[in-house]
Parts: C-alpha cells; structure tokens; sequence
C-alpha cells in the first residue's frame, strides 16, 4: 500500500518535472533559433579575408596550429605551444599574433578594441565566431606533450584555486561546488570534467543578455572584475593558462559551439 | 644512467606545480591596475595563503588561529547593533562596489542576494550562502545574536577561517550604518526575513 502510495506520488510529480525540462529545453532551443551567431561567423570570414594593416595582407594564411589557412578542427587543438612564438597560445593570443606578424600591425592598433560593445563588435568576437565556427563536431584536445603546454596547464590549474583580491575569491569560489548558482544562473564546477564539458564545448558564444558575441579572454576579464582583481592583461600567459586549463578540464567533449547564452 | 637521473629531475623541476608565490609572480606580471582595483590587491595576506595551500582545508589548529586572528581586526561600535531594516532592502540588492568598474568613493552594495535568500519577495536568490529567511525567527535577536550577525559581516572569517564570504567590513566595502542596518534585516521582528 505504501508502495503504491509513493509511485503515484512518483508518478504524479515526474510529469511536472518533465514538462519543466520540457520547458527548459524549448527556451534554450527558441534562444538558440534567435541567435544571430551565423550573422557572426559571416561578419569573421570577411574580416579573415580582408587585406589590412601595413602589409596590406589577409590573415587566409594565419597557421592556428594545424598549417597555414587550415581552419578545420583547428579551434578544437587550442590552446597550444607555436614554436615560431615560442610560447602556449589560445585562440585570441594566435589572432592576434598573426594580425602583427602577418599584416605588420602594431600591438597597440590590433587591440585597441578587445571587447565590443552591442552597436560595435569588436574584431576579434568575429574573428573567434568564424574560426570556432569550423570546429563543430571535433573533439576538444588543447596541446598536452610539450612541456610548455604542460606548464601552461599547471599554473591555470594553480590560478583557478588561487585566492586574491578585495573579496578573497578564486574562481573556485564560485565555480568550486555542485548546484550553486549566483541570483539565477548557474554555475558549472569547472574544475570537474563533468560540469567544465557542456559549458567550454560551446564558447565562444553569443549572449542574449547583452546582445553582443563573446569570447573566453573577455570571459575570463569579466570574472576577474567582479572578483574585484585588477585587470588581466590580453593574452598574457596567465589568462591563456586558465584557458589550458579550462579547455584540457574539457578535453574530449565534441565541440559544438559557437553557443548562444542566457 | 646520470644523464637519465639529470632528466628526471629536471623535468621534475619544470612539471612542478607552481606555489602560490609563484601564481602571486605571474599575476604583477600579467595584470595591470585599472579604477580602484590597484594592484595591492595582488599579494595575498597571510589568510588567502593559507586557504589557497590547503583548498580551503586549514588543520583545526591552524584555524582556529586564524579566526582569533580575524576576530580582532572586527572593530564593533558601541550601542545598539541593529539599524534600520528599511534601508538595508537595498544594500542587500545592490552588487556593486570595489570593483574597476565602480565609481570610486560611490556607496557600495553588500551583494548579499548574490548568494543569500533573504527577504521571500526577492526570488532571484543565489545559493553559494545559506538562506537567511527567517533567520532571526529562528534564532532571536539578543545583544550575543547582533553582535555575532555584525562580526559575520564585518568579517566572516573570524567564525570560519576560510569562508568564500568576503570580509565586508574588514575590506571597507560596507560602513558601519550599513552592517548595522543588514543586522536589523537579518533580526528584525518587523523586517520581512521574519515575518
């Protein structure tokens, strides 16, 4: 009788769960459906094939890792060690070296406007749209054999427990326990393979609430404001080995971004 | 075979992970100050060293030294602890404050509903903190609970050595009238956390 009492009680609460799964899941389809990420991916190939700088030179022969102008599964292997930089790069770091070496900019011009704003998005957003964009479905394997990538990996790891600052934070401190959230959104463990998979699967990633396409340096810069630090610097060593870190957190995950967020 | 030891423990020494020294190295290199958010607030005190070595975990020892530690920097005014409810509704609400974005000088918020429930008509909580609601139901509201509930917030590493919860006062974010109104938020009979 107690048996049978507790599966109608079973079953008369598994369809409201369900139907708010349901729910849940036709939010997130409807935002994906509205999102203008492709807008984004479309913008980042003109840009990728637009001569500029003084060099007057596309970046169509940008090697992110794979060879030059190989854009297929390449964002999928970042971050990893470039030889001819002689350091770990993530994505934007990599960008960014091409527009200097490539089409002779200066470091001063190429990142005059990091992160755009929602009437002007910046040139890396589109940029890390498009080359994003040609990793769909590969599997997230960042660089894990040179001993540099092995560094990288270890002081990410150590920056990510590491607490500092006004308010004593590390990103554990909020991204470090199952089922927290901060107000209403959610924060992933993403010190936890588990957890860290869905969410880095699908950045960079187009985020409703500011209508603008965002990027991990500029994802990384916004938790360290609100953690009450002082600024990362773009593409610093630091910033990319959180990214390693992050990114090898998630490794095998099938990439399935650029995403579209709340 | 020399040669295969030299290797070992060279590689030994670049796997190695980093110190918190180290991390605290690698961050004046790759931040740079930017509004309010100098960078003294690089170099971790004595407390964030710890809790960073240990993940959080101090021996028992160890901690209870650091809270003795803590419990003497909170400075508690004389008098009635308990300020106005009313006016702590917003200090609860309002995130902003010590960051490179605000407005040095500009009235800080406590971020309390970032990680607290407190009042039932505020849904949008977080859950980082345990819920408040009802607190001082619960509790009562004697000189002891108002002295502990401003110590908490003044600094809430004094009753837990490494608590993710800032040290609201001890920082300088929050001023003594506004820790005095959120007690009375927090104890309160007529505040709405206890009605």
């Amino acid at each position: 009788m107690r048996r049978a009492l507790a599966c109608a009680a079973v079953l008369m609460v598994a369809p409201a769960l369900a139907q708010q799964k349901n729910q849940f899941a036709d939010y997130q389809r409807m935002t994906a459906e509205g999102s203008p990420v492709e807008l984004f991916e479309l913008g980042g190939e003109e840009l990728w094939k637009k001569p500029q700088g003084p060099k007057n030179a596309s970046l169509e022969k940008c090697d992110l890792g794979k060879g030059p102008g190989i854009l297929k599964g390449a964002y999928a292997a970042l971050p990893r060690y470039f030889k001819d930089a002689g350091r770990v790069m993530d994505l934007e770091t990599r960008l960014l070296h091409c527009m200097m070496t490539l089409q002779g900019r200066s470091r001063e011009e190429a990142t005059k406007q990091l992160f755009g704003n929602a009437d002007r998005p910046s040139e890396m957003e589109y940029l890390s749209a498009y080359v994003a964009g040609h990793s769909r479905g590969a599997k997230m394997a960042p660089g894990a054999s040179h001993p540099k990538e092995k560094e990288s990996y270890q002081l990410g790891k150590a920056l990510f427990f590491h607490r500092a600052g006004a308010w004593d934070f590390s990103c554990a401190s909020c991204h470090g326990a199952q089922d927290k959230r901060i107000r209403m959104s959610a924060l992933p463990v993403l010190s936890a393979p588990k957890f860290a998979r869905p969410l880095i699967a699908t950045w960079p990633a187009y985020r409703v609430s500011n209508s603008q396409f965002k990027t991990m340096q500029w994802r990384l810069n916004d938790c360290y404001r609100q953690m009450r630090m002082p600024e990362p610097n773009f593409a610093s060593d630091s910033m990319v080995a959180l990214n390693m870190f992050l990114a090898t957190t998630a490794k095998g995950a099938e990439y399935r971004g650029p995403g579209t967020k709340r | 075979m020399k040669r295969a030891f030299l290797l070992m423990v060279f590689s030994g020494f670049v796997f190695a992970e980093p110190t918190a020294r180290d991390v605290t190295e690698a961050m004046k290199r790759d931040f740079h100050p930017r509004g309010q958010a100098k960078m003294d607030r690089v170099p971790q005190d004595g407390l964030q060293r710890i809790c960073t070595d240990t993940r959080d975990k101090p021996p028992a020892a160890l901690a209870k030294q650091i809270e003795a530690d803590q419990m003497r920097t909170i400075v508690f005014p004389t008098g009635s602890l308990m300020g106005d409810w009313k006016r702590a509704e917003k200090v609860a609400q309002d995130g902003r404050g010590s960051m490179w974005s605000d407005k040095p000088g500009a009235p800080a918020g406590g971020s309390c509903y970032n990680c607290h429930q407190i009042s039932p008509q505020e849904t949008s909580y977080g859950t980082l903190g345990p819920s408040l609601l009802g607190f001082g139901k619960k509790r009562g509201n004697g000189p002891e609970m108002q002295k502990y509930v401003y110590g908490k917030i003044y600094n809430a590493k004094a009753y837990n050595a490494c608590s993710q919860m800032p040290r609201l006062g001890y920082a300088g974010t929050l001023t003594e009238e506004q820790i005095k109104d959120l007690v009375a938020l927090l104890l309160d009979p007529a505040s709405p956390v206890n009605r």
